[in-house]
């Protein structure tokens, strides 16, 4: 009796096509978007109407809910004058090293008195646990002295080139809100822009029914 | 384009007097795949854009004790942002806080906010917008999105510290209503 035997079949598939589209998604992507900025802490902005971008490097003021406040200075060359003029003001006394090292960090998260120290650890704190730059207080609001700086870093420049930007959770409480905005007006900054994520405008209200009228 | 393979291969040997099977090609041509796939990418890049995250402007006036803002009482409306979302407003002056403090939520004042600015000609127009102490941030980013979603020009709404009466009202309808 002839053995009975399982036709063999080729199990080969060509796989070029599947590779082609998976190269070109890949391409894609690569090209069409952009690198995330670094994150102090992951923050829920509130959604609001508004249509205007925020601008990548800008001096970001960070707020969590806990009310912590971070900072982020922007561009390089203004960052390493805002940290220059930080020192000399507050006389913080840090060293060329202590200084380079400070231009290295991406944010800003901790009073003044312990700048120092935090430079110096072994192993760099956690955005989490820093205790943010406090500014609650009316009488000890660092932010204001850091925006000073800030404010000096850009003298003599055109003054549109400085962008406050600031980005809170939507739980966080509204006093720190607040003192954030005493700092900028101590410093007369009256303008700044909230970070937000974009919704539309509601349907059938005043600023849908204008932005029709305007396409018509 | 692709294919794949599946025909019987030429392995087997040819018992006596047992029937080839018939051939059927299982080729399959896999090139309108990859054309819907070309044409699903194509959609997308036309039809979508990277979202980028809004900016919303804030302007704060200058705090200048001297040129204080004169507010006509027949135009103001003052909304007090209290905790878990809570809307309080009242119009004008607040003389009778039993008849005028009403409670509203972030759903129902855009109502009130129109039939506001519908009532009073825009030269006496006025929303004044205070905080408490327990209300968020998303709460007064909501409350300035409300004014531009009624096309309120700037100009005809601002940010004022909260008195500590109003404060007191806070709490005792609060207490009314039951929230904590």
């Amino acid at each position: 009796m002839s053995r009975a035997k399982i036709p063999r079949k080729s199990t080969n598939i060509d796989m070029t096509a599947m590779c082609d589209v998976a190269f070109l998604l890949l391409s894609f992507f690569i090209l069409a978007t952009k690198t995330k900025p670094p994150e102090a802490v992951a923050v829920i902005s509130p959604s609001s109407v508004s249509t205007k971008v925020a601008k990548e490097e800008a001096i970001l003021v960070t707020l969590t809910k806990e009310g912590k406040v971070y900072l982020m200075l922007g561009d390089k060359a203004h960052k390493n004058a805002i940290l220059d003029d930080i020192n000399t003001t507050k006389a913080l006394g840090l060293s060329s090293t202590e200084m380079a090292k400070l231009r290295k960090t991406e944010f800003i998260g901790v009073p003044f008195n312990q700048l120092k120290s935090l430079l110096n650890l072994e192993t760099p704190m956690e955005p989490g646990k820093m205790p943010g730059i406090p500014c609650i207080d009316s009488t000890n609001n660092e932010l204001t002295d850091w925006i000073r700086s800030v404010t000096n870093a850009y003298k003599g420049e055109n003054m549109d080139n400085l962008n406050l930007l600031v980005k809170g959770d939507n739980a966080a409480k509204y006093p720190a809100f607040k003192s954030i905005k005493e700092s900028f007006k101590r410093n007369d900054q009256y303008k700044f822009k909230v970070v937000t994520n974009s919704e539309p405008a509601p349907p059938g209200s005043e600023l849908a029914n204008n932005a029709l009228l305007e396409k018509k | 384009m692709a294919e794949m393979d599946t025909s019987s291969g030429g392995g087997h040997k040819k018992g006596p007097g047992v029937k080839k099977p018939k051939k059927q090609s299982t080729r399959v041509d896999l090139t309108p795949m990859v054309d819907l796939g070309f044409l699903l990418i194509t959609f997308f890049v036309f039809t979508t854009t990277m979202s980028q995250a809004t900016a919303m402007n804030m302007n704060e006036p200058k705090d200048d004790p001297n040129n204080q803002l004169k507010v006509k009482n027949s135009g103001a409306m003052t909304m007090l942002l209290g905790k878990k979302d809570q809307v309080y407003y009242y119009m004008g002056e607040l003389l009778d806080p039993n008849k005028q403090f009403k409670s509203s939520n972030f759903k129902d004042i855009r109502q009130v906010i129109l039939d506001k600015k519908k009532a009073t000609p825009i030269g006496d127009l006025m929303y004044i917008i205070k905080s408490d102490k327990e209300a968020t941030f998303k709460n007064a980013i909501d409350v300035l999105d409300e004014m531009s979603i009624n096309a309120i020009p700037p100009g005809h709404y601002a940010e004022v510290d909260m008195s500590d009466v109003e404060a007191q009202l806070i709490k005792i309808t609060e207490q009314a209503n039951g929230i904590k």
